[in-house]
């Protein structure tokens, strides 16, 4: 029998985009003393580097801070120029950003649910490991991250970093014969979205929740993906909502110490953006097919107030979202009819712009500042880790203060509880927890 | 005894590794040929070393990154970089040309919290490399290629030469030459498929430079095509900014 009173749990590895830090957890006399998410990603020094730059090159530049999400980054960075710029693109334009969006989406939650988050739930260390049993599941999953990188590839000529994306639109825009093939893989991409939710829909959820407040886009008449009003859902259910340019004054980064990422608080509390957030302040606002496989998923219908706040059923909530973005997709690739022009040229301006956009993660915020030669004099990015990390870790001390006070875990019980606490939020941090290092200090 | 397959991560963006599992019609036969020993975007199962086949992403920018490729390379039989920053520096090699004290004061609020090295590398800078992949992104048909070739033992069938080639073979009008669109197509390595032209795009250099870079040759085109002498600098400092600054030296002399 051992007396596990007091100890110290350390899980080398997780950044201000996906990649490396460490978790430490203190137990002192049965209580958590401590959760902390280091972050040592070396840093790369973005903001420094885009001093000097055209105003035309951070959309590509950017990009380069996530592979899983350089559509995010290129939006947001486009959507902050512009608006330094003044300019406002052709609705077609916004149509087409929204559909390599949903691209973005669609591949980016599959990955998630698939690839890092369902193993979890049938105890199991990979996908890979998981196809020996579910093979059917596993290649489903896939092929529903394929018909993702197939929009972005057709739309962006790449999936990781695509180059069509420019300041005003694009180099060039596809016809709608070009997009024919692409639909009917959408169409089959539809199926295996609901097959997801119905799938995901009968895993077993420990109970959990987070008190964050919530921060997502919101727009009058869709689900926000690629511009939006910043909106608040606060613990205490009440709602409010800022310019985006007001972003910094009501979200503020702080440094702390052995971290390469900034942490946030949003009006000196904790907040939580993503997919929960999404859903609870946006999810009356999903399409009939959406708000069907919410229900299916067991989540109610978000038009009747129903909200999730349990970060291990958010896989639900991204299968839905999946769901959303392939009808949605479909939808725009429906209607759609080439604009005049692929592209609104953009002139520089002497000014400072503000841009977010909804990242699969949740609310990337980009801020640049030009002079009149379009010369960035200086740049701000504030990606959903950053925002997410202090509501990660309030939430990580509340789920091992509960199985410490619940039962007698050991300490690799804990440790998988805690890595499953951040993979639920995050499938850029969920890749390096798992650089599994863990020291155990009695007292 | 299947071969074992190991994916490490140094200063990057994870998009080059995350290249492997957008192979998605070839993932799970790959994973039915070689046994995935450590890959942490993947899976949570790490089996120690030595490695058939290590695949490395990202450049060394920390003491402790350059003190652990040393480690992965004495564990792997053959190391495999793949992209910008593992063969080049990629992005952050820009702070090779800048005081990266003054990086550090301008993004971290207290920069004595965060330790970096004063220039970001390529891998083989450090040790041994045995087969380099290109691009910002890599390419998945490259990938797959590379990884089937270490399989088979046999050497990769990568060529060296420029984007034009590939340009040509795909049928894309030069861009160059009918829209004077300014093009690094002429100098950066080929394997992207000559994506950006046939998006009515210049080439901007995410592969780095060819085999055989003729800089003096092309730069008066970009001028003549309306490329300042800072547009021209810029044009050549992105990803792959560190491996093209030699061609600019040969320039100056």
């Amino acid at each position: 029998m051992t007396h596990r009173g007091s100890r110290l749990l350390h899980v080398g590895s997780l950044s201000r985009v996906e990649g490396e830090g460490a978790l430490r957890l203190h137990v002192h006399d049965g209580t958590v003393t401590e959760a902390r998410l280091e972050i040592y990603e070396p840093p790369r020094f973005f903001e420094a580097f885009l001093r000097g730059r055209s105003h035309t090159e951070p959309p590509d530049i950017t990009a380069r801070v996530c592979g899983i999400c350089p559509v995010a980054y290129q939006m947001s960075a486009c959507a902050a120029i512009e608006d330094a710029c003044g300019v406002t693109v052709d609705p077609v334009i916004g149509d087409l950003r929204r559909l390599l969006y949903c691209g973005e989406w669609i591949e980016s939650q599959a990955l998630h649910i698939y690839l890092l988050h369902a193993p979890d739930f049938l105890g199991r260390a990979s996908a890979i490991e998981l196809a020996r049993t579910h093979r059917a599941e596993v290649e489903r999953g896939l092929r529903l991250k394929k018909a993702g990188n197939s929009l972005m590839e057709l739309l962006g000529g790449r999936a990781v970093h695509p180059v069509n994306v420019r300041l005003g639109g694009f180099h060039r825009v596809p016809t709608r014969d070009e997009l024919r093939p692409v639909a009917e893989e959408l169409k089959r991409a539809l199926d295996d979205a609901w097959d997801t939710v119905r799938w995901v829909a009968g895993f077993e959820f420990p109970d959990a929740r987070v008190e964050a407040d919530l921060l997502a886009l919101a727009e009058p008449d869709t689900y926000a993906i690629e511009s939006g009003t910043p909106t608040v859902l606060r613990a205490d259910g009440t709602t409010d909502t800022f310019p985006v340019r007001d972003f910094t004054e009501r979200v503020a980064e702080t440094h702390v110490p052995h971290s390469t990422a900034l942490h946030s608080r949003l009006d000196g509390r904790l907040h939580l953006t993503g997919s929960l957030a999404r859903f609870a302040i946006s999810g009356a606002r999903l399409s009939p097919v959406a708000v069907q496989a919410s229900v299916a998923a067991g989540l109610g219908d978000p038009r009747d107030g129903a909200v999730c706040r349990n970060p291990f059923r958010s896989i639900l909530v991204r299968a839905v979202e999946t769901v959303y973005a392939v009808a949605e997709a479909l939808r725009i690739i429906e209607t759609y009819t080439p604009p005049a022009r692929p592209y609104t040229e953009v002139p520089p301006v002497a000014a400072l712009g503000h841009g977010a956009t909804e990242a699969p993660r949740g609310v990337l915020y980009h801020r640049y500042e030009l002079d009149a030669d379009g010369i960035v004099t200086s740049a701000l990015l504030v990606p959903p880790t950053a925002q997410n990390q202090g509501a990660i870790e309030d939430d990580l001390r509340r789920l091992a203060q509960r199985a410490i006070g619940e039962g007698d875990p050991d300490d690799s019980e804990l440790t998988a509880l805690c890595e499953r606490a951040i993979r639920n939020h995050d499938p850029c941090i969920s890749c390096s927890t798992h650089f599994l290092d863990l020291t155990v200090v009695r007292t | 005894m299947a071969p074992t397959l190991a994916v490490f991560k140094l200063a990057s963006c994870d998009g080059c590794q995350l290249t492997l599992l957008d192979c998605e019609d070839e993932l799970l036969a790959l994973t039915g040929v070689v046994e995935i020993a450590h890959f942490l975007e993947a899976t949570s199962a790490v089996a120690p070393g030595p490695y058939d086949l290590s695949l490395v992403e990202g450049s060394v920018t920390t003491a402790e990154d350059a003190e652990r490729i040393r480690a992965i390379r004495a564990a792997s039989r053959h190391l495999v970089t793949i992209g910008a920053c593992a063969t080049a520096g990629g992005i952050q090699a820009l702070r090779n040309f800048a005081d990266v004290d003054e990086y550090r004061r301008v993004v971290y609020a207290h920069p004595e919290y965060v330790e970096t090295l004063a220039t970001s590398t390529p891998v083989s800078a450090h040790v041994d490399v045995d087969f380099e992949l290109r691009g910002c992104p890599i390419d998945r048909r490259q990938l797959i290629e590379v990884i089937t070739a270490f399989l088979a033992g046999r050497k990769p069938d990568i060529p060296d030469h420029s984007v034009c080639f590939e340009c040509k073979r795909r049928g894309t009008v030069c861009v160059t030459v009918a829209h004077g669109t300014p093009c690094l197509g002429p100098v950066t390595h080929a394997g992207c498929g000559a994506l950006c032209p046939a998006y009515h795009r210049g080439c901007f250099g995410c592969f780095g430079p060819s085999g055989s870079v003729n800089l003096p040759a092309l730069i008066p085109l970009l001028r003549r095509d309306g490329l300042d002498e800072d547009d021209v600098e810029r044009f050549l400092h992105t990803f792959n900014a560190a491996a093209f600054e030699k061609f600019e030296k040969e320039l100056e002399t």
